[in-house]
């Protein structure tokens, strides 16, 4: 008992795996001492800002920069025919489809970048860019994707005879992919013979992830040795240094990338903007530091949006509500150009987890991507590439498919619920979930709200409602969705050719303390914090002294980034995989300095014993000095690793999410009563870190299904291009949360971990809107699309014939 | 979000003011607490080349109660309206109006006198004002002159206050009885999509007299006598409180934009009128 209590405080000791440190990050954040890339400041530093365009579809018939440039203080202007020579008027996306980095003789969406001022102060460049006079011709605009599918307006004139694209043939000439996956034809037969078939068009809206801090970037290039840096706010700035050189021409060792504290990223900083590309070229061509930063409109109005799917399902099921097939076709409006940052062969990412928690036996899905005069985008905003979309899609299809079965929308899930044993289970549409309790989970969350009562406390509201004794309508929202994370195998996944591994490399002290370097890049999620714990129970060293850095290219492994929950399943596996290769020479180390075979230790917290005589032991503070300070026949000194980690697969979290909510149907106003989060994303790495990850996702969860949207007007103008109208909820509209969890590890996850960011989104907004349609279910609502802003509940309530 | 160049003074008198006003005309404007006018100069909506900066002049500062009479100098903030513990006695609807101004941050530096000389029809003090039957003072070249709130809205940002003219008090009577201010709003922060201000006395178990008006439901605020003067005489009763919405009806003339279409926010209106009447009913 004493040797077990003994154990258990150096266990403790090392704030390894499960112990809910505090956030070593905090401490700078705080105190307002984090130091971002506009906290840069560089002799003669030289400022950006950008013509936009005011118009969504514009030919640009000329650009008049001579008034600016006559601006004591400016120093350029720089247009597409300045970057043409270069070959840099226009960039490739990440998905394969090329983007105008300047306007190249017309404009596709309002706030489109056309000319970039350089100047010597940040005002200067903004009294210049009043200057610079562009005459514009206007073109008709297509907003809508189906009318863009059939319309004779050709928005990209520069592939507009193109029949093949990077996914395959072209419909139209607005027409970007088409990509399916699984058994149409099979799912067609399945439905015709079907009992019961639910058909809905789910729209889930343009949104944007308007991270805290915009982009930006200071470019730096050093004539004198030929050093290329650049500072952004990048989440994958390794990639950004590869497309940097292959852009520019510059070798890749000549280039520097770094990412310093990032105030959150969502997705919305994967991708190269054009301020990046014009901020290097201009420090090229002036030889000194040019620094571009964003503001908060050009941050909503042209960087990368979200979502924008029109999601046709039909699912399929017996008249006991065993579902037998599943068709999705989506029309997905990608806007201006294809700027999605999915693997290079998923051109509509993972959409196809659309099955969700199912057991589907066959399924279909088609997407087909569409050009519009929209910003570009479709970012996976704090989810994994078109996860949201896929859960939100199949959590309303149940929801429809109850309506349709009259079943009660948790028991419909219930009997389709992938069981336990089926893991690893094949999915119809082709991925291999790893592992899964569902039906533990759902009962564990149904028990902990007290579903039944809180249905029976419906059915009274709604009597007293038709009484004229209330106005307010209960809603339960019903979510049990599955993630797919931790891109990716690199056989499948990879991003502009590069495989979607990460990395990791350690290297221990003499005396007894760690630094970490790793191929990703925090913007909040704490990786300083919990890296370190997982090296801590690995190699028994204390996550107090272990460092994590990230974010500088010079130093860093190379990796893939941070985005799609794929830090902790790829990066946090490679960390626990080069902790073991540390383990191992230490143990080599230790066999010698005890003078025992290696077979004869046994690793025990901290240290190696030797089996049976505990007394004679090497801690790991005792190895790192005596590899560096003692000759070791056959062995190098030092104790150094690194581990570049292939996963064999997807990690795949789920969880269970349950709102209760008052729906007013006069005002159309909501209130949060309860919301549960139950998450299963395996090995809990820190329980604190966790809460903190699913409080700030279910809240953009809520953002995005209450009444965040990127919209436009038919002239194609965006209207919700500032705070004012783009929903961010603030502490007083964020409500009280519970979180739980079940533990289901991954099976072939090193430490078993799979990821959480990102869950509590893909969960969070189908159970908001569920809870929605929920409210009105008693008095016929199928389907009613996001956001449910004021407005739009009240437009339910008023269909319903509820204002009479 | 930079604004353009522009000269900033701080004068500490009104007299110097007015005469830092009168030399550069149209090119100079006031600032209050700024947060109407500072967005826009960020946004290059407004070009003020002169920037006339209030906070130093101890005048337009602080609130007094003397008699039956309130006296709020312009630039009182919001945050001081809700901590003054007379006015509180003397015009308890002033406080739960300044309650849902934005947040406590907006609040500490957003002052009366910006509110309603700004003339934006979003902002919430320009009509409760009018329900108050408030005067506005205005200085100008030519002295000083007094406004009632119910004159002096023309349409959105246009106002009855000359260019060369501060608007430095506001002065009202104290009131007696129920009073409301109803606001619906999307978030913290966001200007309202109806909001309702009611004041109304009681005698005899009936309504005395009544007041009314609307925001954000028209380019300038709804002052609703019609609507007021349907709840006289009676014990706001479904009836009254049908026929005070279909007076506010008549007069109001709300717009889509994003926080919904006009037929929405007429009804919306409807509903926290009722509301407004009813809780000011309750405390009458």
């Amino acid at each position: 008992m004493k040797d077990l209590d003994e154990r258990e405080e150096r266990r403790s000791a090392l704030k390894g795996l499960g112990c809910s440190r505090k956030r070593v990050e905090d401490v700078r954040f705080t105190q307002g001492k984090g130091h971002y890339v506009d906290d840069i400041s560089m002799p003669g530093m030289l400022h950006g800002d950008f013509v936009r365009s005011p118009y969504a579809h514009a030919r640009v018939v000329s650009i008049d920069a001579s008034k600016a440039l006559a601006l004591p203080g400016v120093v350029a202007v720089l247009t597409a025919k300045d970057l043409e020579p270069l070959s840099l008027h226009w960039m490739p996306t990440l998905a394969g489809d090329k983007q105008m980095v300047l306007a190249d003789g017309k404009v596709l969406f309002q706030g489109q970048e056309v000319a970039f001022v350089v100047a010597k102060d940040r005002y200067i460049a903004a009294d210049a860019v009043e200057l610079v006079e562009v005459e514009y011709e206007e073109l008709p605009v297509l907003v809508d994707p189906f009318e863009a599918l059939q319309s004779d307006v050709v928005l990209r004139e520069d592939i507009k005879d193109a029949k093949e694209g990077a996914h395959g043939p072209r419909k139209h000439h607005n027409h970007i992919f088409t990509w399916e996956e699984g058994n149409a034809e099979a799912t067609e037969q399945a439905i015709g013979a079907a009992e019961v078939v639910a058909e809905e068009m789910i729209y889930y809206h343009r949104t944007h992830p308007c991270p805290l801090e915009p982009c930006g970037t200071v470019a730096s290039m050093d004539k004198v040795n030929g050093k290329l840096t650049i500072w952004g706010t990048f989440q994958a700035p390794h990639v950004v240094r590869t497309v940097a050189s292959l852009l520019s021409g510059i070798e890749e060792h000549n280039i520097r990338v770094v990412s310093p504290d990032i105030g959150g990223g969502f997705g919305n900083k994967v991708g190269v903007y054009p301020g990046y590309v014009c901020a290097i070229v201009a420090s090229i061509v002036t030889g000194v530091p040019v620094k571009w930063i964003e503001d908060r409109m050009e941050n909503l109005m042209a960087t990368a949006f979200a979502r924008d799917y029109w999601m046709k399902g039909r699912i399929a099921a017996t008249k006991e509500g065993k579902i037998t097939a599943l068709d999705v076709h989506v029309t997905a409006d990608h806007g201006a150009f294809d700027a999605c940052a999915d693997p290079t062969k998923f051109p509509a990412g993972f959409f196809h987890i659309v099955t969700g928690s199912y057991d589907i036996p066959v399924a279909h899905v088609a997407v087909d991507g569409v050009y519009t005069n929209k910003a570009p985008g479709g970012v996976a905003y704090r989810c994994s590439f078109r996860v949201t979309e896929a859960a939100y899609c199949i959590e309303r299809m149940i929801e429809v498919l109850a309506i349709e079965l009259g079943m009660d929308a948790a028991e419909l899930r219930r009997i389709n619920f992938i069981k336990k044993e089926q893991f690893p289970y094949q999915s119809a549409l082709g991925w291999e979930y790893d592992s899964g309790d569902y039906h533990t989970a759902w009962d564990k969350a149904l028990k902990a709200v007290d579903y039944e009562g809180l249905r029976k406390e419906q059915a009274e509201r709604v009597e007293a409602f038709k009484r004229g004794e209330t106005r307010k309508l209960l809603g339960i929202g019903l979510t049990h969705f599955t993630e797919i994370v931790g891109a990716g195998p690199v056989k499948n996944c990879d991003i502009l050719g590069m495989g979607m591994f990460d990395s990791c490399e350690i290297r221990i002290h003499p005396t007894g303390s760690a630094i970490a370097r790793l191929g990703t890049i925090s913007q909040g999620q704490g990786h300083a914090t919990t890296f370190a714990q997982i090296l801590a129970s690995e190699i028994g060293l204390s996550a107090d002294s272990i460092t994590i850095e990230e974010g500088d290219t010079d130093t860093a492994p190379y990796g893939l980034g941070t985005y799609g929950s794929r830090s902790t399943p790829v990066a946090g596996a490679a960390t626990a995989m080069a902790g073991r290769k540390i383990r191992a020479k230490a143990q080599m180390i230790a066999a010698y300095l005890l003078e025992v075979h290696d077979d004869d230790l046994e690793w025990d917290v901290d240290r190696f014993v030797v089996k049976g005589a505990p007394e004679r032991f090497k801690t790991m503070k005792d190895i790192a000095y005596a590899a560096y300070n003692q000759a070791i026949p056959g062995l190098e000194p030092g104790l150094e690793a690194v581990s570049y980690y292939d996963p064999p697969n997807m990690t795949y979290p789920f969880g269970a999410y349950i709102c209760v909510m008052e729906v007013d149907v006069d005002t159309g106003e909501w209130e949060v009563r309860q919301f549960y989060a139950l998450d299963d994303c395996g090995t809990r790495i820190n329980p604190m870190v966790i809460e903190g990850q699913v409080h700030g996702g279910v809240t953009e969860a809520l953002a995005i299904a209450m009444g965040q949207e990127i919209a436009y007007d038919e002239m194609g103008n965006c209207k919700t291009g500032t705070l004012m109208d783009f929903y961010l909820p603030t502490a007083w509209e964020t409500p009280n949360y519970t979180t739980d969890f079940t533990e289901t590890p991954s099976p072939h996850h090193p430490i078993g971990a799979k990821g959480v960011g990102e869950s509590p989104n893909v969960g969070g907004v189908p159970a908001f809107s569920n809870a929605v349609h929920d409210a009105f279910r008693a008095f016929g609502l199928r389907q009613s699309h996001m956001p449910h802003d004021h407005w739009r509940i009240w437009k339910i309530a008023q269909s319903l014939g509820l204002h009479q | 979000m930079i604004p353009a160049n522009f000269e900033y003074y701080r004068p500490d008198s009104v007299a110097a003011a007015l005469g830092i006003l009168q030399e550069h005309g149209d090119e100079a404007r006031v600032i209050a607490g700024g947060h109407s006018l500072i967005p826009m100069m960020k946004l290059r909506m407004a070009e003020v080349p002169h920037l006339i900066d209030l906070q130093a002049i101890a005048a337009l500062r602080g609130i007094s109660i003397e008699g039956g009479t309130v006296r709020i100098g312009a630039m009182t903030t919001q945050n001081e309206l809700i901590t003054h513990d007379d006015l509180l006695q003397a015009a308890p609807i002033l406080r739960e109006a300044a309650l849902q101004i934005a947040d406590p941050q907006v609040r500490y530096m957003g002052t009366v006198g910006g509110n309603v000389a700004n003339g934006d029809p979003g902002n919430d003090m320009p009509g409760l004002f009018q329900a108050l039957d408030a005067s506005f003072e205005l200085h100008g070249p030519e002295g000083i002159r007094s406004v009632p709130a119910r004159d002096f809205y023309e349409a959105a940002y246009m106002t009855a206050r000359e260019d060369d003219e501060i608007l430095t008090a506001i002065t009202f009577a104290r009131t007696s009885g129920g009073y409301a201010y109803e606001k619906q709003k999307r978030k913290i922060g966001d200007y309202a999509t109806a909001a309702a201000a009611v004041l109304l006395t009681k005698e005899g178990g009936k309504v005395a007299t009544a007041a009314i008006a609307m925001t954000n439901l028209s380019d300038t605020p709804v002052f609703c006598a019609d609507a007021a003067g349907a709840l006289v005489g009676t014990e706001c009763t479904t009836d009254a409180l049908a026929a005070a919405d279909a007076a506010m009806q008549a007069v109001i003339d709300p717009m889509q934009d994003n926080r919904g279409p006009a037929e929405f926010k007429r009804h919306v209106a409807g509903v926290i009128l009722k509301r407004a009447i009813l809780r000011a009913w309750s405390r009458a």
